[in-house]
């Protein structure tokens, strides 16, 4: 209900406010200002909001969006970023590069550097077949543990991951070729049979029997060229130990007896030519760091020395 | 008209004068006039303490040795410490500051139950910065009657001027305040010096900047805005105040009816006490008038009994017609009684509970702050891989260590296995061949080092749990010790 005030203004009686004179079947709309410090706040965000869409991007066109005049940008700002971040890492990766590899662990900070790099290029490159926490699955070596193939301390590892294994096309590649002796019909299946029973006696999971002492006399002309004569293997050659508790493709009798018969062949990329050496050398220190890294022979560590000025 | 019914008494189109009611109500500068008295010097003593002890703390110098700061009060954001005198707090001690802040919260209700509203009055920030702009506005433009006058005057030349010159002094004060407070976050000498040849962090600048904007508005223009819109602590307070809690009161009943001192020497015995010299509402910092009773404008700063003894003595009356009192003293006296002592009306169930729980937090601060060791050890178990089969059957699980250092001096840490017979362990620094059951590690200054650890146990174990024991190699031999477990591929067995 509205009245009419001498001025001319209309005015609803019950909440003695005027009203903004548009009516729609004697419903009235009050006027209710807005609050002053609202309305200047809104008309300071419209100020802002202009300047806003000069300076930075803002209004959408055909191939591409205004740049705005202080030619910001997200991929700008984390371009700079990344060379920022280059450029603070660049001395700590000059001296990793520079280092020879078997005086890498004698600075634990520079170390400590390297292992932290590599952890993140290991997440990047390795994870796909060695799992997040470098622990493998069968087929692919775990990490962490203390049987290394081809040799545990930082120059064999920094040498795998360079040439890879079974690498085609990389000469220098880690290769070992284990015959298939089953497929290929080099051994009857009877003394595959011995010759498995034979390999399992040697880590303790089976006992002597007829047909381990008949294996053992396979053993010997066949395999201890390459496991040794103990099986305890011969990373020259990249032969397994098979008188531990680590097996790559598994230690069901199985498994060992498929292994003899037609041997899964693993094979990892050269990374020399994918990676930076620095990186590699940094994969490298991590990759020993995961707690079944060794120690350099004392020979060549003297070695090392000798070459140092 | 759009409404075809007609309401009896009210004619459409009728003459209507009124003018509609406004719910915006225009401020009314407050000009309070000069007082001095007793509460006024107090005044002057809490600003000037607060104020000293604002601006000098930062500047204060605390001998720690070589490898911590040497500032007395130090809030470390960046390496996340905080230092208070011969106190170092680290961030997971930080229950200490959350203590603190439940004791001030306390601490204002224990005031408020006991003298009302005195934080308002005297110590809080908005209060003191208020009260130094009013004496600026004194000192430039003079008491009371001169400001009404400039502030009604026309803008001229000389009205510019002054006001200027006045926001000048309120920007320079603002800037200093903004300035002061920055210095509790950094090295202050280092800072003051970077801050002015323009080589300290962006956010000391902002920092300075949004407190000077706020200094400069809240303290300058909005004032008693501030505690009458915005705060919601008077809010609270008038849900805590009751009949007990000091209030200042215009005593009523020994007041009214007003009346000059001419009619009351005409009219012996008809008027009160109160002479409507208005004196109560022209030294008001906040311009209320308190003879309309208790209201929210009122933080009881007791400048208004101030001016009112002061008239009281000059007409030869009793003091105290504003006075601080309790609505319950108020009742009794205005029964003909005598209102209890104050200590009395202080000491009562509700202040001495809130004393209690306010000691209570307080002592038990300072005993935790007593017993509290400068070694720390936390140790998290490696997820992935849980466990690790070593080639000769043993097995190895990791864990990361933290070992803290809380000590001002590097030390060496001794850290050892409790339990798992058999184990040994060795760390990223410390190959297999050195494994052992006892591994020392050097902790720097005041710092946290983070250490792996490889821990084998001989073939055939089960899962068990065991807990890594750390002692500091000093002469203080501090340990601590953490819980964790070693699981196997056999699991429980």
């Amino acid at each position: 209900m509205a009245n009419k005030r001498p001025d001319g203004k209309r005015w609803d009686e019950a909440t003695s406010t005027e009203t903004v004179g548009h009516e729609w079947d004697g419903i009235e709309e009050l006027n209710t200002p807005l609050p002053r410090w609202w309305l200047w706040t809104f008309y300071a965000c419209i100020v802002f909001s202009i300047g806003y869409m000069i300076v930075y991007p803002a209004i959408p066109l055909l191939s591409k969006g205004t740049e705005g005049v202080w030619g910001w940008s997200s991929r700008g700002q984390l371009a700079d970023e990344i060379s920022a971040e280059n450029e603070r890492k660049a001395p700590v990766l000059a001296a990793l590069s520079q280092v020879p590899i078997e005086q890498l662990a004698k600075d634990p900070e520079r170390m400590r550097s390297a292992i932290a790099g590599g952890a993140a290029a290991f997440k990047v490159n390795c994870v796909q077949c060695h799992g997040a926490g470098a622990a493998g699955s069968p087929g692919y070596p775990n990490l962490n543990d203390d049987d290394w193939l081809w040799g545990g301390d930082l120059a064999a590892i920094e040498y795998t991951i360079v040439h890879g294994v079974r690498h085609p096309g990389d000469a220098q590649t880690r290769n070992s070729m284990m015959p298939a002796f089953g497929r290929d019909g080099l051994l009857s299946a009877a003394e595959i049979d011995d010759l498995t029973s034979f390999v399992l006696t040697l880590s303790g999971r089976e006992k002597q029997s007829a047909a381990s002492t008949r294996g053992a006399a396979t053993f010997e002309a066949q395999c201890a060229l390459c496991h040794g004569a103990d099986g305890s293997g011969m990373r020259d050659f990249g032969g397994p130990n098979l008188a531990d508790a680590i097996w790559l493709y598994g230690s069901s009798r199985a498994a060992v007896r498929s292994q003899i018969h037609d041997p899964s062949q693993g094979v990892m990329p050269a990374w020399g030519d994918r990676l930076d050496p620095v990186t590699i050398r940094m994969l490298s220190a991590y990759v020993h760091s995961l707690g079944g890294g060794e120690e350099f022979a004392e020979a060549a560590l003297v070695e090392a020395a000798d070459e140092q000025p | 008209m759009n409404n075809p019914e007609k309401i009896p008494g009210q004619e459409p189109g009728g003459d209507i004068t009124d003018q509609p009611l406004q719910l915006y109500a225009k401020r009314e500068p407050v000009f309070n006039r000069r007082i001095d008295g007793p509460f006024r010097r107090l005044k002057w003593a809490i600003m000037a303490i607060t104020l000293a002890v604002y601006y000098v703390t930062p500047w204060l110098r605390w001998d720690r040795g070589p490898f911590a700061p040497d500032q007395a009060v130090l809030v470390d954001l960046a390496n996340r410490r905080f230092y208070m005198f011969g106190i170092e707090i680290w961030p997971h001690e930080f229950y200490f500051v959350a203590g603190l802040l439940i004791m001030a919260g306390i601490g204002l209700f224990l005031v408020t139950s006991a003298v009302g509203r005195a934080w308002c009055g005297y110590s809080c920030p908005q209060t003191v910065w208020t009260d130094l702009f009013q004496h600026v506005d004194r000192l430039v433009d003079g008491d009371r009657n001169a400001r009404a006058r400039l502030h009604k005057a026309p803008w001229g030349a000389s009205k510019i001027a002054r006001r200027l010159f006045k926001w000048a002094i309120y920007l320079a004060i603002s800037v200093v305040t903004g300035g002061a407070w920055i210095l509790y976050f950094a090295d202050a000498p280092t800072l003051f010096r970077d801050f002015f040849t323009g080589d300290a962090p962006f956010v000391a600048y902002a920092t300075v900047g949004v407190l000077t904007a706020t200094t400069f508005v809240l303290g300058g223009f909005m004032r008693e805005q501030v505690c009458i819109y915005m705060c919601p602590w008077p809010r609270i307070q008038t849900a805590m105040l009751d009949e007990k809690s000091l209030i200042v009161t215009y005593k009523d009943w020994r007041g009214e009816p007003r009346g000059s001192v001419k009619k009351a020497e005409k009219n012996p015995g008809a008027f009160g006490d109160c002479i409507d010299c208005n004196q109560c509402v022209a030294v008001c910092p906040t311009g209320i008038d308190i003879r309309e009773g208790q209201q929210i404008g009122c933080i009881t700063c007791a400048l208004c009994i101030d001016a009112c003894d002061r008239v009281m003595k000059e007409t030869g009356r009793e003091r105290g017609l504003i006075d601080y009192a309790t609505l319950e003293d108020c009742e009794t006296e205005k029964a003909g009684g005598t209102a209890p002592p104050i200590l009395k009306t202080v000491l009562r169930p509700r202040t001495l509970i809130y004393a209690g729980v306010w000691g209570g937090i307080g002592l038990g601060l300072l005993f935790l702050l007593g017993v509290r060791t400068h070694t720390d050890l936390t140790v998290a178990q490696d997820r992935n891989p849980p466990y690790m089969l070593m080639s000769d059957g043993s097995v190895r699980n990791a864990y990361t260590l933290k070992l803290r250092n809380m000590e001002a001096r590097p030390r060496e840490m001794t850290v050892s296995l409790d339990g798992l017979p058999g184990a040994v362990m060795w760390s990223d620094d410390i190959p297999r061949s050195a494994a052992a059951r006892e591994l020392v590690r050097k902790v720097p200054a005041d710092a946290t080092a983070t250490m792996r650890a490889y821990v084998v146990v001989p073939a055939g174990a089960a899962d068990q749990d065991f807990s890594f024991v750390v002692r500091s190699g000093d002469e203080q031999g501090e340990t601590d010790s953490s819980e964790t477990r070693f699981v196997t591929p056999g699991g429980e067995q």
